[in-house]
């Protein structure tokens, strides 16, 4: 009786998904109207192909649902291949648009393999780890599974689009989930606090007090048999990396990647340049107050002041036309929905429909933490978009497609 | 375990980090607010047009015309016809390459102007032409438009503020008109209206692409309020007629309200030539002209010696203070000696004998040095008596400023016991000392208005009404402002002095300047002077005075008439005041060849003589 697809569904995630993408269109309609009323449903505006996309989502979901979950299984290493082929076959056949090769131009779309990459490797990698030999604590399956993720890394890396590039990082909590020694948390955890206060301060000032925390602690557990070698070779290690992150910013990076730093640290600030599009952001959520200024009636996103807004940028829109209000009710409503997927992920029988699921929630995560935190002024800028929200087809219609596999799997999760 | 919460950990902080932002900077940061509205939304200024200014019968004297800026938005010029525009704008093409190099530093986006208060008629011209310039403009605003070159000196004038006046004035925009002079000046808050505010939303590149919020917040500015003033535009543009190519001043005022009829100053200048863009190169001109000084108001301004007009108040405080009676008479031999080897010359024969009617008509110097003397030597010291006397004169409005709705005047001079104190030591001086006074030379100095004003007074019979140029038609308001100022004189006594000076006009000093039909009363004066000419005191040809009023009952208008270097009251003054009393009576003047005498009489030979750098005549 309860058996039925229909009461199998993640109804809530249904929910979610659908409150996210309508008030995703209808703050693109806001962040693209210019006092003249659009046609919503009008292919040669961007809201109207938005919604057209979606629309074509929802059409292709029914069949999605009734695919068995072991096709994406057994085709995962193809549709890794294809995907890997469609990055390759960019430098050939790419649309070249504002400086980076991302794009395959199909009529008035735009399809960038990259989006779909993110599925393809979550499905590789969840393909691997549920190999039964497969131990991720093992130097050369964690070699391979590096490889794996790499490979669709530098290829998006040489378009360039270092921004969608780093969603792949996320994967990083997968490899935790299944196993990876958590010292390899603390690690890159020490390392982004060794990096950031290197920036904020210099070398030097970091070493001793990296030294000092060392210091202390192996005075704290030191017993008769501690040995000091490895905390002198951690401090060893942590004073190479704070010198070399130190030259590596002052003499590998470019300016700009270095502003873009500076300016998230509060070292710099600069509201016309390379500061301008944080500001701007900034302004304009600031300026929407508790309650907002109402819908279609931000001055800031009506003035166009925030570049990119429909489409990195739409958080600012939000904040300013929806306030306090909107803006917290919508990163709840993220919150919720990476919650509920990695909930569900838990309760799956399958290591490849967990590991998928735990991927998906990863990707959902970094995107949501890379985009809302630049526009809020924590991150730096990295161009990604925020799932479901922002405007591009093939980001709304990858995310939706990793949605709706995550709900056929869940459906299927006691088989 | 742990590893299952490490996603959930890090999605749960960095939501917690975002909301802990979102707090700051929507709830608690309000300056993000602001900062908004200033880049986004535009406020811009909508000036009411200024208050219209009429003359008391209704004639408009201030309008105002619309005139164009150029603008330019630097980044939007494309190649234009150089020529064709500084032909246009008649400037040099090097000028124009600075004046653009110039807009261009200040900013490239936002429209500055290159040239400002073009005619609206040239304008027309060349807007079907403005197609070809991309990046140019116009920008209309207002300026003042005078429909009659008089009055300069009343109305005053009007110009863009300044940046150092912008610190103290928070209420004015740069560019803004405000008035600098006169009634433009004085009332310039009831003029200037109140501003409105337009708020237009901008996009990122500064450019207007709407109103904002369909003009929600939008405020109409409050037209400034029109000013009628006391002034009768026939009678002043009449008097300035009168007063060409002559230097001194003429008021008029009507007794009963104070109100100023004329306020005529020569050499005036045509309010015209301060509006437009030819502003401050015709200012500079004005301001140059140090000698004949068109800027400067001589019936406000000048402090003249008020010569024999002053003996009618001498008389009048005698009469008060009961040192003489109508029937005093006094001898007079060509004049006499009023102190040992001290002697005072008059025009009166010898053996002359005046009473107080024919001291008045004849202006016999000797009748009122004596009248004088008693004043002073009344009480035991003579300082007694001239502080008493000089408080008779400042209840004529001497010696003070008199409170009238323009911000430019003198307060004149009415020497006290200070003052002779120090010049003489205390008790070293005495009536004789001081009997210049006696015939309005010395010490004492008035303006033409004061000298008007005190006419008033004895036209009144013993009150004046502070003189004003803004009429006011509500009867209670008017009351209330413009109460009687009463002198100490009693009423009686001025009957006498009056009918002296109807005598004047009839028999005595001023017959030209009688009027068919109209019994005018005047006295008139003839003033020494002195400049310093190279390091010299050096005497100038007398001043022409003649104050007046008619008609001798119920006066409609008082009025004094100032011709500097006129040699004798009788010869400039008297028949000017005596036309505009005509003029003003009648409405028409008969007596044309009386007129035509004043129109075409000039004195600048007269004005030129000191500066000839060679010995000259006066008097003649």
């Amino acid at each position: 009786m309860n058996n039925t697809l229909f009461f199998r569904l993640d109804w809530i995630s249904i929910l979610i998904y659908t409150c996210l993408v309508s008030f995703g269109l209808l703050n693109i309609y806001s962040a693209t109207y210019q006092q003249i009323i659009l046609m919503p449903f009008n292919l040669s505006t961007v809201v109207g192909k938005q919604f057209w996309i979606f629309i074509g989502c929802v059409i292709i979901f029914p069949f999605i649902l009734y695919i068995k979950s072991n096709f994406f299984e057994h085709l995962s290493y193809i549709f890794y291949t294809i995907s890997i082929l469609s990055l390759l076959g960019l430098f050939a056949f790419g649309q070249k648009i504002s400086g980076a090769n991302s794009w395959y131009s199909i009529g008035s779309f735009g399809l960038q393999p990259a989006e779909f990459a993110k599925i393809t490797t979550a499905l590789v990698v969840a393909k691997f780890l549920s190999g039964i030999q497969t131990d991720i604590r093992k130097r050369n399956y964690l070699f391979k599974i590096l490889l794996l993720i790499l490979i669709p890394v530098i290829l998006i890396l040489l378009q360039p689009d270092p921004g969608s590039a780093f969603v792949f990082f996320g994967l990083f909590f997968v490899f935790i989930r299944e196993g990876l020694d958590l010292k390899w948390l603390f690690f890159g955890l020490g390392l982004i606090v060794i990096f950031i206060t290197t920036l904020v301060l210099n070398p030097l000032m970091v070493s001793l007090g990296v030294g000092s925390i060392i210091f202390i602690i192996y005075r704290l557990i030191k017993k008769s048999n501690t040995k000091l070698n490895p905390f002198l070779i951690s401090l060893g290690a942590c004073v190479c990396f704070s010198f070399s992150v130190d030259f590596i910013f002052n003499s590998v990076f470019e300016q700009r990647h270095r502003d873009r730093f500076n300016i998230i640290l509060g070292l710099e600030t600069d509201t016309k340049g390379i500061g301008y599009n944080i500001n701007q952001s900034k302004i304009a959520i600031g300026s929407g107050g508790f309650s907002g200024k109402g819908y279609l009636n931000g001055t800031q996103t009506k003035g166009n002041f925030v570049p990119e807004q429909h489409t990195d940028y739409i958080f600012s829109t939000i904040g300013e036309e929806w306030g306090f209000l909107g803006s917290s009710l919508l990163i709840c409503l993220f919150t919720l929905l990476i919650f509920r997927i990695v909930y569900r992920a838990e309760k799956q029988s399958s290591i490849f429909r967990r590991v998928y699921c735990y991927a998906f929630a990863s990707m959902l995560f970094i995107h949501f933490f890379i985009n809302i935190g630049m526009a809020l002024g924590l991150v730096p800028t990295v161009g990604i978009p925020l799932p479901f929200i922002s405007y591009g087809g093939s980001s709304l219609m990858a995310f939706s497609l990793m949605l709706f596999i995550y709900l056929n799997f869940d459906s299927q999760r006691l088989l | 375990m742990i590893r299952k919460f490490v996603l959930l950990s890090f999605t749960l902080l960095s939501s917690l980090m975002f909301l802990v932002q979102l707090l700051s900077l929507q709830i608690f940061n309000q300056n993000y607010d602001e900062l908004s509205l200033n880049n986004a939304v535009e406020k811009r200024p909508v000036y009411p047009p200024r208050g219209l200014i009429y003359d008391r019968n209704g004639i408009l004297l201030v309008a105002n015309q619309p005139v164009y800026d150029l603008m330019v938005i630097p980044e939007d010029i494309e190649v234009f016809d150089t020529l064709e525009l500084i032909s246009f704008l008649e400037i040099t093409k090097e000028e124009l390459i600075k004046r653009l190099r110039n807009v261009k530093q200040f900013s490239s986006k936002r429209p500055s102007s290159i040239s400002r208060q073009i005619s609206k008629e040239k304008r027309a011209l060349f807007q079907e032409k403005m197609w070809k310039y991309t990046g140019f403009y116009f920008q209309k605003k207002t300026i003042r438009d005078y429909t009659l070159p008089i009055a300069s000196n009343i109305l005053g004038y009007t110009s863009e503020i300044n940046s150092a006046e912008l610190k103290t004035k928070n209420d004015y925009d740069l560019g803004e008109m405000i008035g600098r002079q006169g009634i433009e000046k004085t009332y310039e808050k009831i003029l200037k209206g109140k501003k409105g505010t337009q708020f237009f939303q901008k996009d990122r590149f500064n450019r207007i692409i709407g109103s904002y919020e369909e003009g929600k917040y939008d405020s109409k500015p409050d037209a400034g309020e029109n000013i009628t003033l006391t002034i009768d535009a026939e009678l002043q543009t009449y008097g300035a007629s009168l007063m060409q190519n002559k230097r001194g001043g003429i008021v008029a005022i009507e007794p009963l309200t104070g109100e100023v009829l004329a306020l005529v100053t020569a050499p005036s200048y045509d309010p015209n030539l301060l509006v437009g863009n030819k502003r401050s190169e015709n200012f500079r001109t004005l301001v140059n002209d140090t000698i004949a000084k068109p800027l400067f108001d001589r019936g406000l301004q000048a402090e003249y010696s008020p010569g024999s007009p002053f003996k009618t108040l001498n008389a009048l405080i005698a009469l008060q203070e009961n040192v003489i009676t109508p029937e005093t008479i006094f001898s007079c031999n060509q004049g006499h000696f009023y102190a040992k080897g001290a002697f005072m010359k008059c025009h009166c024969q010898v053996g002359t004998r005046n009473n107080l009617l024919k001291g008045v008509y004849n202006s016999c110097n000797s009748y009122f040095a004596k009248t004088y003397t008693k004043i002073i030597g009344k009480d035991s010291t003579a300082s007694f008596g001239l502080e008493r006397w000089k408080t008779h004169l400042e209840r004529f409005g001497l010696g003070n400023y008199l409170g009238y709705d323009l911000p430019i005047g003198k307060k004149g001079f009415i020497p006290g016991n200070s003052y002779y104190d120090r010049w003489y030591q205390k008790g070293r001086w005495g009536p004789s000392t001081i009997i210049s006074n006696a015939i309005g030379q010395g010490e004492i100095l008035s303006t033409p208005i004061q000298m008007a004003n005190f006419t008033a007074a004895i036209a009144n019979r013993g009150y004046y009404i502070k003189p004003h140029f803004k009429k006011l038609n509500n009867k209670i308001l008017r009351d209330s402002l413009f109460n009687k100022s009463h002198t100490l004189i009693e009423a009686r006594h001025f009957e006498t002095v009056i009918e002296g000076m109807h005598q004047v006009v009839e028999r005595g000093t001023a017959k030209v300047a009688k009027i068919q039909g109209i019994e005018v009363c005047g006295k008139t004066g003839t003033a020494e002077n002195f400049i310093r000419l190279n390091g010299e005191k050096t005497q100038l040809t007398d001043h022409s005075i003649f104050v007046a009023f008619a008609p001798k009952e119920n006066p409609e208008i008082a009025l004094v008439v100032f011709v500097e270097n006129g040699y004798w009251g009788a010869r400039w003054a008297a028949p000017i005041a005596s036309l505009m009393i005509e003029k003003y009576l009648n409405g028409k003047v008969k007596r044309t060849w009386l007129e035509n005498r004043m129109l075409n009489g000039s004195l600048i030979s007269e004005y030129m003589k000191p500066l000839s750098g060679t010995s000259f005549k006066i008097n003649e």
